[in-house]
């Protein structure tokens, strides 16, 4: 929740993105070791990376999974949240072949995401295009804003 | 065992490029696998969001470029809670040593992986040269 509106900042330079955030985080972290807390990475660390949005009415949870089959991926939900967990494989190639680079991994992978607030775990929607997975997470009617009008 | 491995949190490697570029964003640098038989040289890189028509390939001069711009997948409202991954351009460059027969490359883009094979020129066959008496 920290990360929320941080792009939105004004004085976010669009030269160096990183640098405003990095130095966001080291703000943050003297300010919860000041409290006596123990502060958590704002990255989980956890393969895969997500990216999490929200609308009124839902939460967008993104992440890049080239080379994943959906076949190959489990996605759970509960009423607060969510499992990515799955595979990634790569086809082996010709024995013979002699290797320059090697950089892509293969492996398993497993990420719950708890969400902010209540969801529908019944009208979830997950869709994998061209190595993105996103997947569509209602809000329960209870975490849902509403307008209250005033008398 | 090496099936059970599980993949460590790498996060994207973000290009700095010497010259500048022409359109303003972040560019990142696509992780890349490349091997080489007799025959040709394979190249498999993860360029996730690209679409098959806004993905170049250029190889001249024994340099092939890739370049593939992505399309923002948020819709315009939403807001962001967590963001740990950034996206942007995927551009990298490579020099090949061996000649490449360019109107054979092929090139396939699926689930967000490009395979890329350059095959090479099959060598010259030696040629015995004979010499006429004048």
């Amino acid at each position: 929740m920290i990360y929320r509106r941080l792009l939105g900042f004004p004085n976010w330079e669009f030269r160096s993105p990183f640098a405003e955030l990095e130095r966001m985080k080291r703000q943050m972290d003297r300010l919860v070791e000041g409290w006596g807390g123990t502060y958590q990475r704002p990255y989980a660390g956890v393969f895969p990376l997500i990216n999490l949005t929200e609308t009124k009415d839902a939460y967008f949870v993104r992440a890049e999974l080239p080379g994943v089959v959906a076949g190959d991926l489990d996605i759970q939900a509960t009423s607060n949240s969510i499992s990515v967990s799955g595979e990634r494989k790569l086809p082996s190639e010709n024995k013979d072949a002699r290797w320059h680079r090697r950089e892509r991994e293969a492996g398993k992978f497993s990420r719950m995401i708890a969400m902010p607030s209540e969801i529908d775990p019944n009208k979830v929607d997950a869709s994998l295009v061209n190595g993105i997975l996103s997947v569509v997470v209602p809000k329960a009617e209870i975490a849902k804003p509403r307008q209250i009008a005033v008398r | 065992m090496a099936d059970s491995k599980d993949i460590k949190v790498r996060e994207k490697q973000e290009l700095t490029t010497p010259a500048e570029q022409t359109t303003p964003g972040t560019v990142f640098t696509p992780q890349v696998d490349i091997f080489e038989t007799e025959k040709e040289i394979t190249l498999l890189a993860d360029i996730p969001g690209v679409k098959s028509e806004k993905l170049s390939i250029d190889l001249r001069d024994n340099v092939l470029t890739i370049t593939g711009d992505i399309e923002p997948v948020e819709s315009a409202g939403e807001e962001d809670v967590l963001i740990e991954y950034e996206t942007g351009r995927f551009y990298r460059q490579f020099t090949l040593s061996e000649v490449i027969d360019q109107n054979k490359i092929d090139a396939n883009l699926g689930d967000g992986v490009l395979r890329l094979t350059l095959p090479k020129v099959e060598k010259a066959t030696p040629r015995k040269i004979a010499i006429k008496a004048a």
